[in-house]
């Protein structure tokens, strides 16, 4: 089976975030060497043992680059594919393969963003779209607003529906001591909120905030010797059908319905073995979506599979248990978060949020305009 | 007008459709071989990967497959229809409906193309069919 020789053959054995939310006064690269720091202390590794270096970014033409520049590395590894958001999950993939072929000893996969108190202030791409720009759509409200109205259409998928998810993330963020929005939220805040692109208000919509990650990964034969428990690349399988959402063939089905098949495949995994999973949640349409294109429920029945309160603690379904991007964070590009999330369940250490016992975590990512999805699974020793 | 050939040299398939759209035609790209039409224009068969390409005039009539209001401050140009539209011939390509309130567009609505000028240059916007 392709792919099969990578199951379970690196690691993630450190990892670390900082500024999450608001990190005044810093700037993007001062907190992906702060999350560094981190994510080498969380494994006791040194900044020079780094010999691989993964990132992307949305304001740097080169961003792998500046980060090895910023962190003073000597890599032999530097490796900056950009699929948006979903770029980190990818990462993983490369790191893996670059670990298992000998190309590098010590994989980084970081990224930040300061596009909440930056200069810049909301930092998004500059590039021009030929056949959409006359249009004037916004960038990325517009694409998802459109699939959130198809959705509606053809399933009856209501905007209280799309509110729960945003409630749900609400219930874990409040556990969560580095979430940046917390407090009470109802439905009726969700719809009630200032609408942005119809149907989706400003509570649909992700934070904007700052926020950096990094991850370390290592070799399997190795990620025993660190200090906390290695988590595994099990599976992870990366699918693209197009950029803009003009071109996307059918705005209620993403390329999750070929990669999240894929991946679980790889990891040998079904749905009933999952313990966790997290779903990038741009807005509250996309997390509907992808339980539906990674098979936990039919295709349609999201919006219905998310209405009975499931999400929410507690509920029995657990997604996106530090809040999410609707309500933890969300820099810009979010992928790397929600990986980290898992790494912290799965070893324990998510206190009022953590739960019981995890060994399996399904992650996703999501880039562009519903563009790049990318799945990966995550387990613990005993999952191999 | 006759088919646009779309060749391996020469003005390529988006300067070929803007030069026919400026001339106040809106033309779609066909494939000679496998005889789908794809949007945007392309100088080989998204389908089939031929590269037998020639603009042919479109029918302009469509349907909304999704719609929505970018809600805008009115100093801001005020609210904004931008809508995914599905054309008779099957490629779907973004644009707006005008001559209603945005709210009132609806998916699965009867529209039909216009060329505006916009900015010193042609823009396709549908109108509903029969200017309701
Ligand atoms: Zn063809």
């Amino acid at each position: 089976m392709a792919g099969s020789r990578l199951r379970g053959s690196a690691a993630i054995v450190g990892a670390g975030q900082a500024g999450i939310g608001d990190a005044t006064g810093r700037s993007a690269f001062d907190i992906v060497g702060d999350a560094t720091h981190a994510a080498l202390a969380d494994c006791g590794l040194k900044l020079s043992d780094i010999d691989g270096v993964f990132s992307a970014t949305m304001v740097n033409s080169m961003p792998a680059v500046n980060v090895v520049e910023y962190l003073g590395l000597r890599p032999r590894v530097t490796e900056g594919t950009n699929t948006g958001g979903s770029s980190f999950l990818a990462h993983m993939q490369w790191a893996a393969l670059a670990l298992d072929a000998g190309l590098c000893e010590v994989a980084l996969i970081t990224y930040g963003s300061n596009q909440k108190t930056g200069a810049g202030k909301f930092v998004s791409s500059s590039e021009v779209v030929p056949f959409e720009a006359p249009y004037k759509p916004r960038y990325a409200v517009t694409p998802y607003a459109l699939a959130a109205a198809r959705h509606m259409h053809e399933f009856g998928t209501t905007r209280e529906q799309l509110a729960e998810v945003a409630v749900a993330a609400r219930t874990w963020a409040n556990l969560n001591p580095e979430a940046a929005a917390k407090g009470p939220l109802s439905a009726e805040d969700v719809l009630s909120a200032r609408m942005v692109s119809d149907p989706l208000t400003l509570r649909d919509c992700c934070l904007v905030t700052d926020g950096a990650g990094a991850i370390i990964m290592t070799r399997a034969d190795r990620a025993k010797d660190f200090p906390k428990k290695p988590v595994y690349l099990l599976g992870v399988a990366a699918e693209n059908w197009h950029r803009w959402v003009s071109s996307m063939p059918d705005l209620t089905v993403s390329a999750a319905s070929r990669s999240g098949p894929r991946a679980m495949e790889m990891a040998g995994v079904t749905h009933d073995d999952l313990d966790l999973v997290m779903l990038y949640d741009a807005f509250t349409i996309t997390p509907i979506m992808f339980l539906e294109d990674l098979g936990f429920c039919p295709k349609g029945e999201g919006g219905r599979f998310v209405g009975d309160g499931k999400l929410r603690h507690g509920g029995g379904f657990p997604l996106n248990t530090n809040g999410g991007g609707l309500s933890c964070v969300h820099p810009g590009m979010y992928g790397l978060f929600l990986l980290i999330e898992a790494v912290r369940q799965l070893r324990g250490e998510c206190g009022a949020r953590q739960l019981p016992d995890p060994k399996l975590a399904l992650c996703h990512g999501n880039g562009g305009h519903w563009s790049s999805q990318v799945t990966a699974i995550l387990g613990l020793g005993e999952t191999l | 007008m006759t088919a646009i050939p779309v060749t391996a040299t020469g003005p390529g398939a988006e300067r070929l459709w803007r030069d026919a759209l400026a001339a106040g035609s809106l033309t779609l790209p066909f494939c000679d071989d496998c005889g789908r039409a794809h949007f945007y224009p392309r100088v080989l068969c998204p389908h089939c990967g031929s590269r037998a390409i020639s603009l042919r005039p479109a029918s302009g009539r469509g349907t909304v497959y999704s719609t929505t209001v970018l809600r805008r401050r009115p100093q801001d140009g005020g609210n904004l229809n931008v809508a995914l539209v599905d054309f008779a011939e099957g490629p779907r390509m973004m644009s707006r409906v005008d001559g209603i309130p945005a709210e009132s567009v609806s998916i699965g609505m009867a529209v039909e193309a216009a060329i505006v000028i916009e900015d010193d240059a042609p823009v396709v916007v549908f109108k509903p069919v029969g200017g309701a």
